[in-house]
Formats: structure tokens, C-alpha cells, sequence
């Protein structure tokens, strides 16, 4: 169910790589309260592709990242990454919040070798600290590798998650809203970042997030969601060329695609 | 680099000033404070308004303050009972430390705990802890055993529910991620949820330490022996009152010893915590 917006001569985005998720008759429902918070979700992720997925708060997009990410079990449907299927949480997941959720009494690079930490011990820890330095340089934090988090600003702080989220090479990058706590100017430079490394890893990255201009810049589809039951309701396929930059902000044809997806989201779901 | 700004005609520079309070200096505003205490105080037994056996001048205590410091400095009878009472407060805090601390984490960590543990402790919690007093004495004798029961008894509570509210005090958003990193449960719990709370598990030992020395004085005042509690009575009982004012000055020297104590801990373990760099006391 793929539709587009006008004038659309949409090019498919690598039609035949190889898919990393697949997704099937996704449903969750919260027994406490009989809430639907999915219902019937399908997609399919293919390998370098980035999807978005957009929709007001409570249209479930953070159940399905949770589930995806394993972390919520779903109440119906097939959830499989790189031909497994997903029954908890896996080391080839890499996930960014909100909150950068730097551990305060751990250096940056030891937060940074946690996650290896956690699975492997001290030793594979230190296996990958070299190339957790290398990370560190990737993002422009190198001179920060043995100070604390404190010291960190905020887009600093987010830059040594994206480290973190990198370090044990994972399929597929999840990310929950990682930018919305910036200010405007970080976030934008931090969006441009994130799609430097995207392309030069050809990461399959998984983005939620209530900007519209946000999932515009960085997709190559984008699903719109609506509420009550959560549901996708559109695969919008995004024809702006590789590179973007910030300044196709101010194209037509950006603006065309943003004020179709808001069209699509409704006014009242944003009121 | 650029010059700072000099200001220039037409400018209009101001500059914000704090209310004459606010700007004396901490050593001179207590030293202030304690001159006019004192000196109400020496006012208030000059002129006779109270009773010497109530309230005795400044000049008593000072003497008093002197000759039980020199006592103290000799080794005579004094510093053994101080040291009596000293050995009474770290032990019962240090029970107080180990048990507080276990049934913290059990409470924190475990459904079990939460439901059906920390609803008796709390039942106990809201008790006149003092009351048990004459058990702990029934039960452990007229020596030292006793008093420390009870000072430990009184301050294993505080660190119970400080330990609680540590590792309550990860953030969903920590918890997740420790999820997503497949970190089994004593895992998140050795390596997020104690380290996040211990500012909380600090604060707890150090109210512990306000009420292990409430304890342990009690319990020598109720329960005899050769402590300072038992000092503090007996002069009491002789009308010695300004042996009694020296005494508990000295007294609240170990109290601020352990407090400070657990003080310069916290910030060797806790150095992330900016609130609580040095100044801050609480």
C-alpha cells in the first residue's frame, strides 16, 4: 500500500538489497486496560534503507520500536531480523533515546564499551576500546574519550550515545526521538551527522519521531501512523537525492512532501 | 581576542548589589551570632532572672568545658567513658549499616520485599522505637550488647528506606537501555541501580548516624554502664548542670565525627553527584 504524493517520480530505494527486518500482522494489545496500541502492522526493512515513522503521541510508533527492539513482547504477528526471530533483546540491536543516558560515574569511552561490557566482561571491553576510540573520532569527540559525562554538552552527550549505540556493530540502528531534546541548531547539525554515518556504515536505521522536517531530511520512507488503533496508514517513499542537506529545506519539493504527510497526520492529531 | 567591554558616555552600566545581609561574610556572621547569644545568655544569669541550677552563666560551663577537656586529654575516667560510648555508636551503626542496607535491597529490588516485608517495617517504624529499651536490656544485660541493640534498632530504619528509594531512583529511560544491552538482573542492579542510589544510600547512613547516637546515649541513661550517658545522668542528678552542658558538647563531637565521616565518603564514592560537591553539608 504504497502511496505517494503528486508529481511523484519516485525512483524505489535499493528495490532488491537484501531485507535485515521483516515484520508481519504486528498486533499488541494492553490486556490491563484492553487497549489496542497495534493492530495488523506489515513492513519490511531492507538493508541501507532508513524508514521513519511518524505520527502524533500515542499512535504507538514507541510500542512497535519497543517490540522490534525486543524489549516488549507483541500479543500477535512475526517479528524477525537477519532470519531470527526476535524473543528478547539481541546485541546485533543498537537503540538511541531521548535521553543520551550516559552513566555519570563512567568516563565517556567506558560508557561507550558498556554494552560490550555488559555481554562480554572486562576483557572484550577492553577489546574494543581501540575501536571505541575510533567511534569517538567518527562523531569529532576524540579529545573527550576520558572525561565525564557532567562535562558533556547535550549534543556531545547524544554524539557518545550514537558511539555507544555503534560499538557492537549491530544490523539495524533503532532510534527513539534521539535528537528531540536539542535545541533547533544541534539538532540539525546532529540530523546531518546521523546521515554522514548512515551512509558511510550502509546502516539500516529505524527512526520514530513527531518532526515531520525531521523524517523528511532523512528518509527514504516514511510511515505514517494514526491512532486508536494504532495502524500504519501510508508508506511514503521520499524522492529527494542523496546527499540531502539543509538546504533542501527550502525546496518546492520539500515543502510539497512535508505539507503531504501533514495532510496525511490530520489536523486534529497534532491539535 | 577582543578587549572586555569598557563602558562609555551615554552607557547605561548599573550594578546589582545584595542587601547589606547578604553580603557578611560566613566566619563573621557566626561569629556575630555567637557573641550575642552568649552575651544574652550572660545577661540572663547575671542579673538573676534564672536559677544557677537551671541555667548556669557562660563562665561556669567555660570552666567546666575546660575541666573535662583536660580529663579527657589525660585519660582519666572520662575518656574511658567516652571511648565506651564511641565503641556503642560505631558498632550500632555499623549493624544498623549492614542490616539497613540488606533489607534496603531486599525491599528495593524484590516484589517479595515491597509486599510483604515493608509493610512490617513500617509497623515497626511508626513505634516509639525508644520503648524497647528494657527489652534490649531483658534481653542482652546491663553492658554494652544493649545500648548498641538499641542504637542500631533506632537507625536501621532510616537506611532501610533510603537503600529503597536509591534503587527506585534509575530512570525508566536507564532501565531500558540496560534491557536492550541484555544486562541480566544483578547486573542492573550492581551496575545502575546502587550506583544511582547511593546520594540516596549517603543521606540514609547519615540520618542513621544522627539516631544511632540518640540510641546509644538512651540506652546508657536507661540502661547504666560507664558511658558518657551514664556521666550525663549521674551529674544531672547531682545538679552539676554546667558538668552537664560540657559533657554534651563534647558528646556532639562524635556525633560530627561520624557525620562528617560518612560526609567525606560520599564525596570520594558519589563524585559525579555536583550537588553535593564540598559545601554543600546535607
Amino acid at each position: 500500500m504504497t502511496a505517494e504524493p503528486r508529481n511523484l517520480h519516485a525512483k524505489p530505494t535499493a528495490p532488491d538489497a537484501r531485507p535485515v527486518y521483516e515484520i508481519e500482522r504486528l498486533a499488541k494489545t494492553y490486556a490491563r486496560n484492553s487497549l489496542t496500541a497495534l493492530t495488523d502492522v506489515n513492513l519490511t526493512l531492507r538493508k541501507g534503507e532508513f524508514v521513519s515513522v511518524i505520527g502524533s503521541s500515542g499512535c504507538g510508533k514507541s510500542t512497535l520500536l519497543k517490540i522490534m527492539a525486543g524489549l516488549l513482547p507483541p500479543t500477535r504477528g512475526r517479528v524477525v531480523l537477519e532470519g531470527q526471530p526476535v524473543l528478547g533483546p539481541r546485541p546485533d540491536i543498537g537503540m538511541m533515546f531521548q535521553q543520551a543516558t550516559l552513566l555519570p560515574w563512567k568516563t565517556t569511552i567506558e560508557n561507550i564499551v558498556l554494552p560490550v561490557e555488559i555481554r562480554g566482561g572486562r576483557a572484550a571491553a577492553k577489546a574494543v576500546t581501540g575501536r571505541a576510540h575510533e567511534l569517538l573520532q567518527l562523531v569529532g569527540l576524540g579529545e573527550f574519550a576520558n572525561v565525564y559525562p557532567g562535562e558533556l554538552s547535550g549534543g556531545m552527550a547524544q554524539r557518545a550515545a550514537i558511539c555507544r549505540m555503534l560499538i557492537a556493530d549491530p544490523a539495524v540502528l533503532l532510534l527513539d526521538e534521539p535528537f528531540s531534546a536539542l535545541d533547533e541548531l544541534t539538532r540539525d547539525f546532529m540530523n546531518m551527522e546521523l546521515q554522514r554515518i548512515c551512509t558511510e556504515r550502509q546502516a539500516t536505521a529505524f527512526l520514530v519521531t513527531h518532526s515531520i522536517a525531521e523524517a523528511v531530511i532523512l528518509s527514504d520512507r516514511i510511515l505514517v501512523m494514526q491512532p486508536r488503533p494504532g495502524r500504519i496508514v501510508e508508506d511514503v517513499k521520499i524522492d529527494l537525492p542523496r546527499q540531502r542537506t539543509l538546504e533542501m529545506i527550502n525546496t518546492p519539493r520539500f515543502g510539497e512532501i512535508v505539507a503531504y504527510i501533514r495532510n496525511l497526520l490530520g489536523r486534529e492529531a497534532f491539535a | 581576542m577582543t578587549d572586555a567591554p569598557v563602558p562609555s558616555a551615554g552607557d547605561t552600566v548599573w550594578v546589582e548589589r545584595d542587601a547589606f545581609i547578604d553580603r557578611i561574610p560566613r566566619w563573621l556572621a557566626m561569629a556575630v551570632l555567637f557573641i550575642v547569644v552568649v552575651a544574652i545568655w550572660d545577661l540572663v544569669t547575671r542579673m538573676g532572672w534564672v536559677s544557677p541550677i537551671v541555667l548556669p552563666s557562660p563562665k561556669e560551663t567555660w570552666d567546666d568545658l575546660v575541666f573535662v577537656g583536660h580529663n579527657l586529654l589525660t585519660g582519666d575516667y572520662m575518656l574511658a567513658a567516652f571511648w565506651t560510648t564511641t565503641l556503642t555508636v560505631l558498632y550500632g551503626f555499623l549493624i544498623a549499616a549492614a542490616i539497613g542496607f540488606s533489607l534496603g535491597v531486599l525491599v528495593g529490588e524484590t516484589k517479595f520485599g515491597e509486599r510483604a516485608v515493608m509493610p512490617y517495617l513500617v509497623a515497626i517504624d511508626t513505634m516509639p522505637k525508644i520503648a524497647f529499651a528494657p527489652l534490649f536490656i531483658a534481653w542482652l544485660g546491663f553492658d554494652i550488647s544493649s545500648k548498641v541493640a538499641l542504637a542500631a534498632f533506632i537507625a536501621t530504619f532510616a537506611i532501610v528506606v533510603a537503600t529503597a528509594a536509591g534503587l527506585y531512583a534509575a530512570s525508566e529511560n536507564e532501565r531500558m537501555l540496560f534491557k536492550s544491552m541484555g544486562a541480566s538482573r544483578m547486573q542492573t542492579l550492581l551496575r545502575l541501580k546502587l550506583p544511582t542510589g547511593l546520594p540516596y544510600i549517603f543521606t540514609g547512613l547519615k540520618i542513621a548516624s544522627v539516631g544511632v547516637m540518640a540510641g546509644a546515649i538512651t540506652g546508657e541513661f536507661l540502661g547504666g554502664g560507664k558511658g558518657f550517658g551514664a556521666l550525663i545522668r549521674q551529674s544531672a542528678s547531682q545538679m552539676n548542670t554546667p558538668r552537664v552542658f560540657a559533657l554534651i558538647l563534647y558528646l556532639s563531637l562524635l556525633g560530627l565525627a561520624l557525620y562528617f565521616t560518612i560526609a567525606w565518603i560520599q564525596r570520594r564514592f558519589v563524585f559525579w553527584n555536583k550537588s553535593d560537591r564540598p559545601g554543600g553539608v546535607g
